[in-house]
């Protein structure tokens, strides 16, 4: 025991002593937070859109109007030719054209029926279609409005609630995700980083030839780490409470439980790289390719999962972030209780068991 | 001019003499370029529906049928009750319910009106603000078949009948892919740029080395110059390979000029090289310039518009975003390789990648001393 707090005072104080570390240690969750909660949203709004108005028709002006009005559209640029469109497209002014052809009045006088063309930039099919959607809505709009309350045969109306997030708001899907993120880059990638260090330094020799049993060498590392991620799990869930309102519908310390598990499961992976690498270098390539990326990729929280083809889907069920995001997205979000996230839970256990006992067992004592 | 060869000749044997980085050449843009833009598929599809069909009428069958016939929905099952549909959200096997209350068909023959119920699971907002699009005009054309069928129509041609027929245009087949994959270039060349050279001469710091560099009368602009030229050459070699692969495993042939992409990238991996560069000089250990360069890396990326679009960002980061390299790199590529714009279109953003460059590499050079 006494070996044991010597050892961790010594990784304490590497860890505590490495202010530019430790501030980009608090840092890093904190400008995320801001990040995702602030500036990511999916929600499409502020588009350019240009008008090719050929018919010059008062119907049309009219509804130039109501886009102009709409909240979805930032600028309404008025186009002259195909030409200009082309470089409207071209220089990214403009994400969406509304064209009004040239007899688009007669049509509508004559036949009663006329097309007004929108063409979307489908360079982001997601932005495309939305602003499609939402431009139709205003057209649509207008069109309906003289006959509304005229008394329409057969009419269904469509009540939407939106659970959970009524406002839409991109930070729900981010807080948990988030969390999954800081930890596997503090955990996973500073614990492993700081014991391949020593190896490369060689000071891990004069460690291993000591009377210290190598256990309590992991453990010491393990521990400056475990604490440094409950204080920024601490950070998070704060922030995400009072800077993003983002409440906590579930129970907390089922939660703060939850969130302490899975620190262990990463510390565990992060042995397990150092166990296999002797280069910082190679360390870090390994936590990031094969850890960060898959976490920010597959455990759902940016892309959808069910998208992705059978092999990926496959795949995401190793990468522990991918329970931890459903099971604290479930706590935080939903608010239910263990009930529905208990087989979840228990695959993180059994993951966390696994990877200590293959670091545990690859560690070796001795240096080749 | 001689003492540049010389280093130039040693960055490169110890570059290429690494397999590790060598293996990184071509396993990472591989890597990133196969795998990321199939995981990266936003697109709104397989939304999964529950159904609580109260009314069990012959309208609200061919509802149901005419929903489940597209291919954006998938139905989960039909619940006698919204609590137990809500249960199928609540284990996420739900994305949305339909709720068709009992004397649904009754209200619309007799009321002239009916109502439905639409619950989405909102956490992710695209696919419940999408989902929630998709069904309603479903639901408006259903309600149009039935005031045909029930041949109610004299109002139809009181009003005035605008259609409106959408086009896509760049991209028309709607692939997601064509939107990724000339942004996953950029955050390979950013990633080439960034991370490799800071970490390559801290290493020199870490290890002692830089000492005998710094004792040789070696010129500090020689010393980086040696630095950076061989990973802005390996830059070069890997935006062939992705452009390359990219052509291979996705048909995306570059609409636009494929020489102002080459001028583009060697005039941004300048900036890059600049910026971990800086890094470098800030950082004393390996630790300290990786996080550094990951945190830096990460904001600029995240802010670059890669995954969401700037237009919808609130205006501090739009700001923001006028700062950062990785936003122009993204647009441009995608302007060139899908819209294909000209090198007249893209000027400024040529311009002010340039003027960082100069920037972070003036930076840079007034921060590195030769002694410590």
């Amino acid at each position: 025991m006494k070996q044991f707090r010597y050892l961790f005072k010594k990784e304490f104080l590497h860890v505590w002593r490495d202010r530019r570390t430790m501030l980009i240690l608090f840092g890093m969750p904190l400008v995320q937070i801001l990040i995702f909660g602030f500036a990511l949203t999916n929600e499409v709004k502020n588009s350019g859109i240009g008008v090719m108005d050929l018919s010059h028709s008062a119907t049309s002006a009219k509804i130039t109007d109501e886009l102009k009005a709409s909240r979805y559209f930032d600028l309404v640029e008025m186009i002259p030719d195909h030409d200009a469109l082309l470089t409207a497209f071209r220089d990214g002014s403009i994400k969406l054209a509304v064209v009004f052809p040239g007899n688009f009045q007669n049509e509508l006088a004559h036949d009663s029926r006329s097309a007004v063309q929108l063409i979307g930039d489908a360079t982001d099919p997601n932005n495309s279609n939305t602003l499609i959607y939402y431009a139709t809505a205003v057209i649509m709009d207008y069109k309906d409005r003289p006959t509304a309350g005229t008394g329409m045969p057969m009419v269904i109306k469509t009540d939407l609630k939106y659970l959970y997030n009524p406002q839409l708001k991109g930070s729900y899907n981010f807080v948990p995700g988030v969390i999954a993120m800081v930890l596997m880059l503090v955990c996973a990638m500073m614990t492993s980083i700081s014991i391949v260090k020593e190896k490369e330094m060689g000071t891990m020799e004069v460690i291993l030839v000591s009377p210290v049993r190598p256990i309590l060498v992991i453990l010491a590392k393990m521990v400056p780490y475990f604490l440094l991620s409950a204080v920024n799990i601490g950070c998070i869930l704060l922030l995400s409470v009072f800077v993003l309102k983002v409440p906590i519908q579930g129970n907390l310390m089922l939660l703060i439980g939850e969130c302490l598990l899975f620190t262990i499961t990463v510390l565990a992976l992060g042995l397990l790289i150092s166990s296999a690498t002797n280069s910082q270098q190679i360390a870090m390539l390994i936590s990031l390719m094969g850890m960060f990326l898959p976490t920010v990729m597959l455990s759902g929280f940016m892309f959808p999962i069910e998208n992705m083809p059978v092999a990926l889907r496959v795949i995401s069920n190793v990468v522990p972030a991918k329970w931890f995001y459903f099971i604290v997205k479930s706590i935080m979000i939903k608010g239910v209780g263990i009930k529905y996230i208990w087989k979840e839970t228990l695959i993180l256990v059994g993951m966390t068991l696994f990877f200590m006992v293959v670091s545990i067992r690859k560690f070796k004592t001795r240096l080749e | 001019m001689r003492a540049l060869l010389f280093l130039l000749e040693k960055e490169f044997r110890q570059t290429f003499r690494n397999p590790a980085i060598l293996r990184m050449i071509f396993i990472m843009p591989a890597v990133q370029l196969l795998i990321m833009p199939l995981a990266a598929d936003y697109e709104v599809k397989n939304i999964k529906i529950c159904v609580v069909d109260q009314d069990h009428s012959q309208n609200s069958r061919l509802l149901i049928n005419k929903i489940t016939s597209t291919n954006y929905f998938t139905l989960v099952d039909y619940t006698g009750s919204y609590n137990e549909a809500l249960e199928y959200i609540e284990k996420e096997e739900a994305d949305l319910i339909l709720q068709i209350p009992n004397g649904f068909e009754r209200d619309l023959v007799r009321e002239n009106r009916a109502g439905l119920f639409l619950a989405l699971n909102a956490i992710n907002g695209v696919k419940a603000n999408l989902g929630g699009a998709y069904l309603r005009s479903i639901i408006a054309d259903f309600n149009g078949e039935v005031m045909l069928s029930e041949n109610t129509i004299p109002y139809q041609s009181a009003i005035p009948g605008i259609t409106i027929a959408p086009a896509n245009w760049f991209n028309p087949l709607m692939n997601y892919r064509y939107f990724m994959v000339p942004g996953i270039l950029v955050i390979l060349l950013t990633m080439v740029g960034a991370f490799l050279s800071s970490l390559n001469i801290v290493k020199e710091k870490e290890v002692g080395t830089i000492e005998q560099i710094n004792v040789t009368p070696i010129r500090k602009s020689d010393f980086i110059l040696g630095k950076l030229i061989p990973f802005w050459v390996l830059g070069l070699i890997i935006l062939t390979i992705g452009l390359i692969i990219s052509r291979v495993a996705y048909g995306i042939v570059p609409a636009g000029n494929i020489g102002v992409i080459y001028l583009f990238s060697a005039v941004y991996l300048v900036t890059v090289l600049g910026l971990g560069l800086l890094v470098s000089t800030l950082a004393n250990t390996q630790q300290q310039a990786m996080l550094l360069s990951f945190f830096m890396m990460m904001i600029f990326i995240l802010l670059g518009g890669l995954y969401t679009s700037i237009d919808s960002m609130p205006v501090w980061a739009k700001y923001f975003t006028k700062f950062n390299p990785v936003s122009y790199f993204i647009e441009v590529m995608r302007m060139v390789v899908l819209k294909g714009s000209t090198l007249y279109d893209i000027r400024f953003h040529l311009l002010k990648v340039m003027l960082f460059g100069v920037v972070f590499n003036a930076l840079a050079v007034w921060n590195y001393h030769k002694r410590n």
